[in-house]
């Protein structure tokens, strides 16, 4: 019933307030600092130093390169994270319900979670070719399997005694779904969307750095190839921006539907 | 909620009922049994670990089809499907942990056809009536185990169930607690005038709360003793200092202390 922990206990709940404050102001000088230090020490050969990527950054935000760059990831990214919280939700719900299909199924999908999907990219080359539906496709290819994972095992951990209750109730089988089985997994859901959404970004991002003229992923690569350093750090500053920003505002979603469970 | 007039002597029928699992192994769990519940009667069940207890209560309110015998609550036979007027509570905590108490109690409701009005008063009095109205904003996680078990409770409490059926409710509670949960469950017996069943592995608590106590035997379970506790319907826990008390509890182990030790693989 109540949260006791070694932090809780050394402060008052206005003082922890205050001590997260600190703790991330001080995380981010420290990151700041080791960029600049490997900024120093690559010589502004490898990365550029913050104040001068933050410089160029704030120049390129300015250029309408930079937003058709960033609108072809965005759109290439949606379709993708959107595809894999679909299709993984769905295909999790029914492996969790069917309970044989999914025995056989999650050890195929956990092997192929471990396979660097970077080796199949050529394949995926010549099934959808150059172009958008290469960069989804691989996109779905990292976000589908841990959508999917993570329902199957919210489904397949759902106290039994809710379904025994649903039943009592005489629920019909979409009332149960509906009203128990899906809000009874969101915290698992949520979860499998947070991990699904950064790796559809991955897949993504690396399609467009090998087999495409547009979007991030290939500014980046563009960048490398021309040596242009402030360029490249610049790009990896924003996609690193937005994946943090993402995954803080799902962390919290996360968190405010995981309070509810029992302990 | 008045209760209605205790004229139907018979509310629930078991006749020959039996219930086996497919193996491997197979298992034989229940029967046969026959029973008949008194329309209006506490009745408690107990006996040895996997005597097939809970089991009876699966069958007793179709959740379970038996593999022979019929069940008929209210003069119609059962056939795998919860009929309307049955509220059961399991052993553990079933309360919805994405849902505030007072949700939690409405959910019972949710298909029912009553007006809005009528479900605010039905959810307003379980509420009040288990005790939770201070804490009808409150969460599952924020509520000790007894409290989610009230939780439980008003949620079957809202269907008015003519037939209450209980798996060792209070199992997860300390002894206090069981004590006053008893009396909350003899004051909601009294006051709905509902049949009661309730399964439990602690013989104080059913001599304390039963009109009569059924003793089951080791697996496959069946009734071996029937014991009439003969207390008057307007009682509460004080009960257990009455001298007949050590009496019924005494008859109930002596019928059951052998069926225990069968199941602990020793003579008796």
């Amino acid at each position: 019933m109540s949260d006791i922990s070694l932090e809780n206990a050394l402060s008052t709940p206005t003082s922890r307030r205050r001590i997260r404050a600190f703790d991330a102001v001080v995380m981010t000088l420290l990151m700041l600092a080791l960029w600049q230090a490997i900024g120093s020490w690559t010589k502004g050969v490898a990365v550029s130093p913050p104040l001068q990527t933050f410089v160029y950054l704030f120049g390129l935000l300015r250029t309408g390169m930079f937003w058709d760059h960033a609108a072809a990831t965005l759109a290439a990214f949606l379709l993708a994270f959107g595809l894999s919280a679909l299709i993984g939700l769905a295909l999790g719900l029914i492996f969790g319900i069917r309970r044989f299909a999914g025995e056989v199924a999650e050890p195929m999908l956990a092997g192929f979670y471990t396979i660097p999907k970077v080796t199949l990219y050529p394949v995926v080359l010549l099934v959808f070719g150059l172009g958008m539906s290469a960069k989804v496709a691989f996109g779905v290819m990292h976000g589908l399997v841990p959508m999917t994972l993570f329902t199957l095992g919210a489904v397949r951990n759902l106290p039994p005694v809710l379904i025994r209750t649903a039943k009592v109730l005489r629920l019909s089988p979409g009332r149960t779904m509906l009203w128990i089985l899906v809000p009874a997994c969101l915290p698992d859901i949520v979860n499998g969307l947070r991990i699904s959404f950064s790796l559809s970004l991955l897949g993504v991002l690396i399609g467009e750095m090998f087999s495409s003229q547009r979007g991030l992923g290939f500014l980046l690569v563009n960048g490398m190839a021309q040596h242009n350093v402030p360029l490249s750090t610049a790009v990896v500053t924003v996609i690193v921006v937005v994946a943090i920003a993402a995954n803080t505002l799902m962390l919290r979603v996360g968190g405010r539907t995981a309070r509810r469970p029992n302990p | 909620m008045s209760p209605p007039a205790v004229t139907e002597p018979s509310h629930v029928v078991l006749n020959e009922v039996v219930r086996r699992y497919e193996g491997p192994p197979a298992i034989h769990a229940l029967g046969s049994i026959d029973l008949v519940l008194r329309r209006g009667e506490f009745f408690s069940v107990v006996g040895p670990s996997g005597c097939g207890k809970s089991t009876l209560l699966d069958v007793l309110c179709g959740l379970v089809r038996p593999t022979s015998g019929s069940v008929q609550f209210e003069g119609r036979e059962l056939r795998g499907e919860v009929p309307d007027g049955i509220g059961v509570v399991f052993q553990e905590d079933s309360s919805m942990p994405w849902l505030s108490v007072r949700q939690n109690v409405a959910f019972g409701l949710r298909t029912s056809e009553l007006s809005q009005k009528e479900i605010t008063e039905r959810v307003d009095h379980a509420v009040s009536f288990m005790g939770l109205a201070q804490f009808s904003g409150h969460y599952p996680a924020q509520l000790s185990g007894g409290m989610r078990q009230r939780v439980c409770i008003a949620r079957t409490l809202v269907l008015r169930p003519r037939l209450i059926l209980l798996d060792e409710p209070f199992g997860a509670l300390d002894q206090q607690t069981r004590l006053l949960m008893g009396d909350e469950l003899l004051r909601l017996w009294r006051e709905t005038g509902a049949t009661v069943m309730l399964i439990t592995h602690a013989l104080d608590e059913a001599a304390m709360l039963s009109d009569r106590v059924g003793v089951m035997s080791a697996r496959p379970g069946r009734f071996i003793d029937m014991v009439e506790t003969g207390w008057p319907r307007d009682r509460d826990s004080r009960i257990v200092s009455d001298a007949t008390f050590g009496t019924v509890t005494a008859r109930l182990w002596s019928s059951l202390r052998a069926e225990s030790l069968k199941t602990m693989g020793r003579a008796a």
